[in-house]
């Protein structure tokens, strides 16, 4: 039913484990959202299966279904050859699933050991056998090859690659028969990297399996045994060979797509612009170094890159809500104060932030109230506000943004993720905003929201509003912007018209480079 | 979902309140204050059965009009102090602070304004002295917050702490009279027979909700409460919204210090004690969300009526106030109570899983 094919799988060695994890047509929905649409995953004792996809293919609902944390709306999950259903985390676990999410779960005030047996600790009347809890905690530890992190050391004191070592052995210690790791090297050095690779390895050796997702293609050509790919929800290619595989199959397999995008056309001849912003060396300590940017008034510019590049932090650097350490921006002409907000609002700047709940709303508060939040001190007089023309101001642009439902003494908490989303870009309308950043405006938003608020960022632009976004997803940033940045690990490595780029183009700047080098094609 | 931010001392995860459901009745009054009106109408439903219980148990006393309206009188000029006081809470937990430090701003401004040194200046000296002590106060306990990032628990508790130690060392322990006839005059003065003590409270109050309802200093205060991340980044300055809000409260201390000073004719270090605790209690019981964003006026003034109500009842059975205490204690938990379970409407309860 999704065109997913049997790839050539069976070459590599694994025909003689069993499959421990069947997947078959796999099927989550959120609301105006379809997360999984038909995923089909079979994983082996013993192997380690590489889950391949952009943002939002899926990748993190399924680790989710797995580990017991949504359950599916259809679709049949078989655990160990029997049709399964996990309640809760807890279940999962207990069945001998265990997941490794990127923010580590541990508790930080607590020592290896008390992790390692958090849950389950070994007790006797009651009490926990502190001594018996350390001595096993030192023996796992010791089969991962890792005897020298102290059990009784507290978990704050030890390194990203250490607590990752901890969670491995706490896996271990419910006896996993399953480990799911989500992206674990991204919180690692580049030699911490091998390290993680050997655990990895003395797991498989002991009949583990290993689900392993990560968006570096060469890890995936070194640890990886088979890999499936997921995109826009389904599984489009299935054990595939980690090693033999072309790189291009993969790419293709991840893009080739499927929802439509309704882009509004660009304008013929793009006008003489004269420079809006201008962001000169701007650096925040581990976060982003040395970018420089302009956006000309009336251009719309996206900045492409993978969540953890600095792309966020850099638009709320640019916006003032932080500081950076060093560099300066511009706002037509005028210099605007590092780390004041108030300072860009006033110079013509709005932000709608990428977690729209808790950095851009107030839910319990009506719409025109949500609406007004940046400029209702102009529309007062005298320090009294003016709840009538607050009103009549929020029924106009409501009414362009075609809100819905269109009464603005509703509470905002009660609409759709679209239309939230709209009261957020409407509040910038409202007001003389100039330059307008936009992080991830379309998170969480249907398909008909979308295209309407490409209408209305496209409108805004030609009106000579200038645009600053931010995207994961690579179609969006491309389908929308006159020109590209695309930023890796805190750099601006490249930036063109979107003319000039492709999808795979993109997709490959932003993953490392990793797929141009080192795959047969 | 992200689990409710925790932060001090808070009621459980806020919700927004719950929508309508599509197609679902309609209610009247259900425009943009719907939620609090039905709120406070409650509120005023239990006022209602509290003075019904005190003529039921009362019959005699109830029956001598006289005496009844002497003992609103007495109930309102009971409530007018911790009222005032209220008022300026209200705000600060709006706000998504709290101020602990109430009662011992009260009791410093009062001692402070009445110092001989204060008392030489007149009345005006005194008012005006009692009222920056108070501003001057609260913009510390702000700063202390806002810019110095303390949690508004510690700096308030810290502020309760000393505040009350300066009141103590300035008046060296001793009761201070005041012998101005003026401030002393102001308790014990009634305009068309109510008290004026009670018109103070009601002119704040209305300023309160006027303040609250209808200005920008309103509207940021709800939003600084409600959603702090979103406020900053929608150009609002956060910090120094919280310092005004406790120098605001800080101002409504002052107020207080004067209408207590003058009740007394007196004012001593240990004046105002637990304040705090009435006034916090108050807003709860008035529907202020002590995790920030939402809460009314016209609510607040119904929970200090409330418990003043409650101790005059007590007052007029001869009950000890050990009882009081109790039955106050258990106020507050029903109302927190029933707060949740109006947010968590019974579907959520059953649909949970």
């Amino acid at each position: 039913m999704t065109g997913a094919e049997q790839g050539g799988g069976d070459m590599t060695a694994d025909n003689d484990h069993e499959v421990v994890l069947r997947l078959t047509d796999l099927v989550k929905t959120f609301p105006g959202v379809r997360a999984l649409d038909g995923v089909q995953l079979e994983v082996r004792a013993g192997e380690v299966h590489c889950l391949l996809g952009q943002n939002g293919a899926g990748k993190s609902t399924l680790i989710k279904v797995l580990s017991g944390v949504h359950r599916p709306d259809s679709g049949t999950v078989e655990w160990l050859g029997q049709p399964v259903s996990f309640s809760n985390p807890q279940a999962a676990m207990k069945a001998g699933i265990a997941t490794i999410y990127q923010e580590l779960d541990l508790v930080d005030d607590l020592s290896v050991a008390e992790n390692v047996f958090l849950g389950h600790e070994p007790r006797r009347l009651g009490f926990v056998r502190r001594g018996a809890m350390a001595e096993r905690t030192r023996g796992i530890l010791g089969s991962l090859g890792h005897e020298e992190i102290p059990a009784r050391r507290m978990v704050h004191a030890l390194q990203a690659a250490g607590k990752q070592v901890v969670s491995m052995a706490r896996a271990l210690s419910q006896e996993a028969r399953l480990l799911i790791m989500d992206e674990p090297s991204a919180v690692l050095a580049h030699d911490e990297v091998e390290n993680l690779f050997r655990i990895i390895r003395r797991l498989t050796a002991r009949g583990i399996a290993v689900i392993y997702i990560s968006h570096r293609l060469e890890e995936i050509r070194e640890i990886g045994d088979r890999v499936t790919v997921l995109k826009d929800g389904r599984t489009t290619a299935a054990n595939l060979s980690a090693a033999q595989t072309p790189t291009s199959e993969l790419v293709s397999r991840m893009t080739g797509r499927t929802i439509e995008y309704v882009f509004p056309p660009r304008p013929d001849e793009p006008p003489a612009r004269e420079e809006l912003l201008r962001v000169r060396d701007l650096s925040r300590a581990g976060e982003f170094r040395d970018v420089s940017l302009s956006v000309a008034a009336g251009e719309i510019v996206g900045i492409a890159g993978l969540v953890g590049s600095g792309r966020s932090e850099l638009l709320e650097t640019i916006y003032g809500a932080r500081r950076p350490d060093t560099g300066t921006v511009e706002l037509a002409g005028k210099a605007l104060r590092p780390g004041s907000v108030g300072s860009a609002v006033r110079a013509g700047m709005g932000m709608a932030p990428e977690e729209r709940k808790s950095q851009a709303l107030l839910l319990g508060e009506p719409i025109y109230r949500n609406m007004t939040l940046a400029t209702f001190t102009g529309l007062a007089r005298l320090g009294f506000t003016n709840a009538r023309r607050e009103r009549a101001e929020s029924d106009r642009i409501a009414g362009s943004l075609d809100l819905r439902p269109l009464d603005v003494r509703r509470p905002v908490g009660t609409l759709s993720g679209g239309n939230q989303q709209k009261v957020v870009v409407g509040r910038w309308l409202l007001g003389d905003t100039r330059l307008l950043l936009l992080d991830e405006p379309t998170r969480g938003v249907d398909v008909g929201a979308r295209a309407e608020l490409y209408r209305v960022i496209r409108r805004l632009a030609a009106e000579g509003v200038g645009v600053l976004l931010v995207s994961s997803e690579v179609p969006e940033v491309l389908g929308l912007s006159d020109r590209v940045l695309v930023m890796r690990e805190g750099r601006v490595v490249h930036q063109a018209p979107s003319t000039e780029l492709d999808e795979d183009t993109v997709l490959d700047l932003v993953m490392a480079g990793s797929l141009m080098e080192g795959a047969p094609a | 979902m992200t689990l409710s931010e925790g932060t001090g001392l808070q009621t459980p995860a806020k919700p927004g309140p719950e929508p309508a459901p599509p197609g679902g009745r309609k209610r009247p009054w259900a425009g943009e204050a719907g939620e609090s009106v039905t709120r406070n109408l409650v509120l005023v439903g239990v006022l209602v059965a509290l003075i019904v219980i005190g003529a039921i148990t009362q019959p005699e006393l109830y029956g001598n009009s006289t005496w009844v309206w002497t003992n609103i009188l007495s109930i309102l000029q009971l409530a007018s102090v911790v009222g005032v006081v209220t008022v300026g809470m209200t705000f600060v937990i709006i706000g998504g602070g709290i101020d602990l430090s109430v009662g011992a701003i009260v009791a410093l401004a009062g001692v402070w304004c009445t110092t001989l040194a204060t008392q030489s200046y007149g009345a005006g000296g005194m008012i005006f002295t009692a009222l920056v002590v108070g501003v001057a106060v609260g913009l510390v306990n702000g700063l202390l917050i806002s810019y110095g990032r303390l949690v508004p628990f510690i700096a308030t508790l810290a502020m309760l702490v000393a505040a009350r130690g300066l009141a103590a060392a300035i008046s060296g322990k001793q009761t201070q009279i005041s012998a101005n006839t003026f401030i002393n005059g102001i308790a014990s003065t009634k305009i068309l027979g109510i008290p004026v003590l009670v018109y103070i409270l009601a002119a704040v109050a209305v300023a309160g909700w006027i303040l609250l309802n209808r200005t920008t200093f309103g509207r940021r205060t709800v939003a600084v409460g409600g959603n702090p991340e979103a406020a900053r980044l929608a150009g609002i300055d956060v910090k120094r919204h919280t310092m005004l809000l406790y120098g605001l409260s800080g101002l409504c201390c002052g107020i207080a210090a004067i209408m207590l000073t003058s009740q007394a004719t007196s004012a001593q270090a240990a004046m105002g004690n637990l304040y705090e605790l009435d006034a916090i209690a108050a807003a709860i019981i008035g529907g202020t969300l002590l995790s920030g964003g939402r809460g009314t006026i016209v609510g607040s003034i119904l929970g200090v009526l409330i418990f003043a109500t409650i101790t005059n009842l007590f007052a007029i059975n001869g009950l000890s106030t050990e009882a009081q205490n109790m039955v106050k204690g258990g106020i507050i938990v029903a109302a927190v109570l029933v707060q949740q379970f109006r947010f968590q409407s019974v579907t959520r309860l059953f649909s949970r899983t």
